[in-house]
Order: C-alpha cells, then structure tokens, then sequence
C-alpha cells in the first residue's frame, strides 16, 4: 500500500460565485476529507488563492489536481509535501480573566509565538501561530484552564518551489 | 466576477440594440448558428417561452413530453451533428428533471446548453415556489455553469457557454436566469467568445511526444490500437484511418467509439470491453505496443487494471490531461486533439503490415463465431434472438442507419451486430448507462439528420422510463424507427441474477402493457412480431415507412449477452458461455 502523506494544495483561481462548490465536489466524489481549508485573494490581482489539507497518497493527489485545474474557472492547480513548503497556523484562546496573572501561563507565552491580544474584565484572549503540531501544543497546555472558546484557522503556505501561476495566466491568455 | 464585467462592458461599448433579457438569450442562440431547442415551459422560464413564440419563424422549439425527454433528445441531436444541443427548462423540477440528462452528457463528453429559468432574484435562497439550487445540484455534473441575475450579463455568458461547451473536451453547460433578468432590459450586442483566460481547450502538441510515440510504434511486432469516442468528437475519422492504413494496426473500438471507422474495414478487429469481442480482449494481454487513441480506459473496456495490458508499452493519444494515467499508467501521453496528434505521427510512422499478429485476430473471432455468434444469428432454439433482429436491420438498412441504443442487454447486442459505414450513428448512453435515453436521443437524431434512416433500439424496460416521448413523435411527426426487442425481463439484471445470484430474479420480471396498442394510441403504425418467419417481413415494412414505425419484438426470456467479463475479472478471462 503506497504512504498516505498531507498533502497541500494550492488552487489558483477567478474570483466566482460558487467556485469552492466546484472544486470541494472533486474531493467529494473521491472520498477525500478536507483537512484544513484557507481562502483568499491572491498575489495577482482578481485571483484568488485555495489553500487545501488533505492526508492522500501521492498517486491519488496528482489525479485530483488534475481534475481541480480541468475546472474552467481554475487557472491552476499544485500540490505540495510538507518539506516543499513553509506553513502556518493560527489560533485563538479565550479564557476566563482569573487565569490571568497565573504564571504558568505568562511562561507558556514566552517561550512561544504567542501573545495576549485582548484583556476584558471578564476574559482575556491569546493568539497564538506556528505549525499545527505548536497550535496542539498550546492547546494541551491551555486546555486545564476551562477555555472559554478556541478556535484555529486553516493553514496557508508559500511553496519552497517556485509555482508558475503567473506564467500559465500569461500562456492561457 | 470581475473578469465578466469586463467582458459585459467591453460588449456593451460594440454598438448594441435595446431588447429584454428573454429576447437576448433567443438573440444569443440565433447568433451562434443555433435554430432548434428542446423543452418544456414553466413560470420561470415564461419571458424566454414569449420570445419564442414571436421568433417561431427563425427558431424552432420542440415540445418535450417530460424534461428527462428534452434534454436526451438535445443529446441526441448533438451526437448526430456535432453541434451543440440547446434545452429549455423551467426552475425547480423543470431544473431538477434534467439532472439526469446533465451528467449523462458529462460522463460522454456531449455539447449541450441547459437554460433553466430561475425564481426572481429577490426571492433567491428564500425557498421560494420551485425554487431550487440548481446551481448547486449540477456543479459536478457540469463542464461549466452561471446563474445569471442581470439582463446585461446575457450576451457574455452565452458566449462564453458556447465556447466552453463545444471547445476542447465538449460538455454540458447550464445557465440559469433569473425571471428579473428574463424582463430586464439591456443593450444587446454580441461577440462570440474565443478564449477563456482561465481555460485551455486544447493542451499544446509536444512534438518530442510525438516522435516517442512514433518510435515506440515503429519497433512494434504486436501493436494494438483502441480507439474511442475522442476520433469523432475530434472529427479525426480520416487522419485516423489513414493513420491505421498506413500502419496496418489492428483496431478494436470502445462502445463509444463504434462507428468512428467503417464495421467491415480490414483492420477493424471489433470492440474491446465486457461485452465486447474475444480477439481484441483476449490479445490486449498478448500485444506488445497498446496505443489509445480518445478513449478513456473506462472500467467497463479494461476489466481488471492489475491485470489490463502489463506486458504491453502503453500510449495514449488524449486532449484531457486529467485522463492521461488516471486508470491505467502510460508510457507516453500525446496530449493534444487526435486530429492534430494523428497527423504529426503520420510524418514519423513507417509503413507497416502486420498480417501475421492479424491472424490472431481472425482465428479468434472464428472461434467466437463458433461459440457465440452462428448460434445468435442462426438459432436452433425457437425463440428469437435479438441478435437476429439487428442481422435484419442491418440487411435493410445496409449499415446506412442511425442506430439509438438504449441500456441493458439489447444496447450490448446492438453494440456487438450493428453495422456502421457513416461516422456518428451509433448514438448511446455509455458512461451513465442511462435507461430510457434512447426513444427521446432518437428524436433529436432524426431532427439532426433528416435524410438518414434513424432506429431506436430499446429493451422493455427502458422504453416504459421515456415512453411519454412518443407525444413528441406524435406532435413533431419525426419519422423515427423504434424497435422494442421484449423479453418481459430487465435483461441484463436478470442475466446478472442468473450468473452471480442464484437464478433469484428480484424485481426483474416485467408485466408490460400493449405496446403495439400504446402507439397506435399516439397514431403511430405499429406491429408486433414473435415468429423468426415474420421478422424480415417487418423490417422491411418498418424501414420502408416513411413516418415514424414501432415494431414490437418478442424476444426469448432467458437468453444472455456473451462473450462477458465478469466484473473483477481479467480482459484475457473473458467467458464465451
């Protein structure tokens, strides 16, 4: 059985209603659960960027980026491993305002990219970012304090190698 | 978005006529050379069906009986010329009723436009009277789809849809309107649509994978060519057979791709899949050299892929590029359309015969004639074969028609003994599998091609899922042939019972109505044969009308379609009983 790795994909496209529709169906109909999922304008203006997670073997992630870029409104379509990319998460911690001035807190945030970036009477809020393994990490350690919510945002991530997506607007245009 | 309202203003900057929303999209259809549609009318889709009636003289609208109908019958049109098919609906279950048309037209690459009416734009996402998200619905199911909201975005789109639809890989696009860009006004102008800046219709032709391929067909001792659907949708029939003359390869056909060259040419070697003849599966495990040529190695021709064609270097001629390794691995992908393709390797190729490895073939299919086909075509038994009435068809007809096919046991049948001598008449459900398409593709194909003999052939089964079309026949007067081979079984599912379920016919028995009666009813000749003595009698009579005929046959019950690949099973273990 060929390794199931996380793959990244990064999907280039026109600005349209109903794209993630379009492009959410090819991983649907091929069984495929959606790890992490980020969206936003691109470098190029009037593009904007997917950004897909997905835990797939390398024979399957290269058909799937084949039919994501066969979809008309993608200009384009790559995958990545984890070594290929630098990546990033970010995630948010609420917790009741008493833990405040615990120690043990002040030093988990310290020793991390981490930061308080808003303080209530009744709460207070940290952000924290880095790879998904240091967002799990400072959630084990936060979790004893009652966390009011937590949530955390899809990865994004820049390709080591370069990706053509400019080059291939040129050659489609 | 922003791309379109580019191109809305660019257009809208041409000098342009005022006109309603409604009026523009008839507009549209005129101004890419489109004259004929299909459908059904319906609140939402009411402007465009007004605009219909005032430009009934330059276009003409068929009343479908049911939109499943509309839309086969738009496919069938399509298949036949190679133009676009155009579909009218209303919004929700006018919408939802082509849904089935839709991924029917996906799966087997047919140009097709889908306009649906949509509820106000107002009303959208409130759950409002046949409100439904067709949009979201077809999106799998689509080549592209647009919900338009403004009478001003019409022009663009449409000619974007055509360009989308009919360019590179063809397919169904759908367009839905809302009813306030049905009325809204707009200054109309229009400029056909030439590229798509984030679409390539058509992959650019690498020349070194060219001379590979042709290097890899040069050495070639064993070399077999399979071809599909892609040599008629690239209107390649030519550059294909001079490429196979030239070559002297021995060529086998997909379903799909039956028809693209002549049944009786000296290298045709028959049809490849599970149904198919037992030289051309048997030897896609002996060659050496297998060359694909538009076709998409669907699971239905390669059996087992563990076990599909390992000894042989595999090329693969294709315009898609997500096809290319997709089921089965290749050593050298041509990307490309097969026309252009073709013509490049013609200039690397040497002239070849192949004689020798084209006896294997023939001592195949002596076999298979001894096993399989004298016995279809001459039975001992008393009961008719359907095999016997596509014999008949074809001494008739002289392999000149239109065959429409329906799904199950009498589609593989007329698969396996129809004989072609024009491009594009074997019309189909092949990748969907759609039971009840072929009656309503009839009709399209005969409108498509007036002055050509078109014949539906259809089980039972499929026949009672469409049947309401014969109003259409009755109202359009199309002089469509329809032959029912009967067996009072769903065939091919009973066949399947008998060989891997114990004989249990679950749900497989049919008690039919009276066919012959049923037409008449619609003022239709018709007639019902069971004696082998009355058979050619009544082709003959069927052919010889000239308006539309039905022609019941009652076929024997029990009988199956063989030679068979069982599903999981090898090409090379392909049964013969």
């Amino acid at each position: 059985m060929e390794e199931k790795k996380n793959y990244t994909v990064s999907v280039y496209t026109e600005n349209n209603i109903g794209i993630l529709n379009r492009l959410s169906a090819i991983f649907l109909k091929r069984h495929i659960n959606i790890e992490s999922m980020t969206v936003s304008e691109s470098e190029i203006e009037h593009v904007h960027r997917f950004t897909f997670v997905v835990l797939v073997t390398e024979t399957l992630i290269r058909k799937v980026v084949l039919q994501l870029e066969k979809q008309i409104e993608v200009i384009g379509a790559f995958f990545h491993t984890e070594e290929e990319i630098i990546y990033h998460e970010t995630a948010l911690f609420k917790i009741s305002s008493e833990h405040l001035y615990d120690e043990n807190i002040q030093n988990k945030l310290k020793f991390r990219r981490a930061h308080i970036i808003a303080i209530t009477e009744r709460y207070f809020v940290i952000e924290a970012s880095g790879l998904k393994e240091d967002i799990d990490n400072m959630y084990q350690k936060l979790k004893h304090y009652g966390l009011m919510q937590f949530v955390r945002s899809g990865r994004i991530a820049i390709s080591r190698p370069r990706m053509a997506i400019s080059d291939v607007l040129i050659e489609k245009s | 978005m922003e791309t379109l309202k580019k191109e809305v203003q660019e257009i809208n900057t041409v000098k342009s006529v005022k006109m309603s929303g409604a009026e523009a999209v008839i507009r549209c259809l005129l101004e890419e050379g489109s004259t004929l549609a299909y459908g059904y009318p319906g609140g939402a889709i009411m402007p465009v069906y007004d605009e219909l009636y005032k430009y009934r003289e330059q276009f003409h609208h068929v009343l479908s009986r049911h939109e499943q109908g509309a839309i086969h019958s738009a496919q069938g049109f399509a298949r036949v010329t190679g133009k676009v098919g155009v579909v009218f609906a209303t919004s929700g279950p006018g919408a939802t009723n082509l849904v089935t048309g839709i991924a029917d037209a996906q799966i087997d690459s047919t140009p097709l436009i889908c306009i649906t009416g949509q509820v106000g734009s107002h009303l959208l996402g409130s759950d409002a009277f046949q409100e439904t998200d067709i949009i979201g619905i077809s999106t799998p199911v689509t080549k592209w789809n647009y919900q338009i909201t403004k009478a001003s975005e019409i022009p663009a789109v449409f000619a974007k849809a055509f360009y989308i639809a009919k360019s590179g890989r063809p397919g169904p696009v759908l367009i839905d309107i809302t009813k306030d860009a049905q009325f809204g006004e707009l200054d109309f102008s229009y400029n056909k649509c030439v590229k798509v800046r984030s679409y390539k219709a058509i992959p650019t032709l690498n020349i070194e994978k060219v001379k590979e391929a042709a290097v890899l067909i040069n050495a070639a001792k064993k070399p077999l060519i399979v071809f599909g659907q892609g040599v008629i949708l690239g209107s390649a029939e030519n550059e294909f057979k001079n490429f196979i003359e030239k070559t002297g390869i021995p060529s086998a056909c997909t379903g799909l791709g039956l028809s693209a060259l002549e049944t009786d040419h000296p290298l045709h070697v028959g049809m490849v899949g599970m149904h198919g003849n037992y030289g051309p599966n048997v030897l896609t495990n002996q060659c050496d050299v297998l060359i694909a040529i538009g076709m998409r190695f669907d699971d239905r021709v390669t059996g087992n892929l563990n076990t599909y064609a390992k000894q042989a270097k595999i090329i693969h001629f294709e315009i898609d590029p997500s096809e290319v390794d997709k089921n089965v691995k290749t050593d050298v992908a041509v990307l490309g359309t097969v026309k252009e393709s073709l013509v490049e390797v013609m200039q690397f190729v040497k002239k070849g015969n192949h004689s020798e490895w084209m006896k294997e073939f023939h001592k195949l299919y002596e076999i298979e004639k001894e096993v399989v086909i004298n016995d279809q075509l001459n039975p001992t038994k008393e009961g008719l074969t359907m095999s016997e009435v596509l014999a008949g068809i074809n001494k008739e007809t002289k392999g000149e028609a239109v065959i429409v096919s329906d799904v199950g046991q009498h589609q593989m049948i007329a698969w396996r003994y129809a004989k072609f001598t024009k491009t594009r008449s074997n019309i189909t459900s092949g990748g969907l599998g759609t039971m009840g398409f072929a009656l309503p593709a009839a009709i399209g194909a005969k409108m498509g091609a007036p002055d050509r003999e078109v014949i539906a052939i259809i089980g039972d089964g499929g026949y009672q899922m469409t049947i309401q079309e014969l109003g259409t026949i009755l109202q359009t007067k199309a002089a469509v042939k329809i032959v029912v081979l009967n067996n009072s079984f769903l065939g091919m599912v009973r066949q399947w019972q008998e060989l891997f379920f114990d004989r249990r016919y679950a749900s497989t028995v049919m008690t039919n109505p009276d066919f012959v009666k049923i037409a008449e009813g619609y003022s239709i000749e018709a007639n019902r044969v069971s004696k082998r003595e009355d058979l050619a009698d009544a082709i003959k009579k069927m052919t010889d009308s000239k308006e539309a005929y039905f022609l019941e046959v009652v076929i024997e019950p029990e009988s199956n379609v063989f030679p068979m690949i069982p599903t999981g099973a090898s090409v090379s273990d392909i049964r013969l009983t």
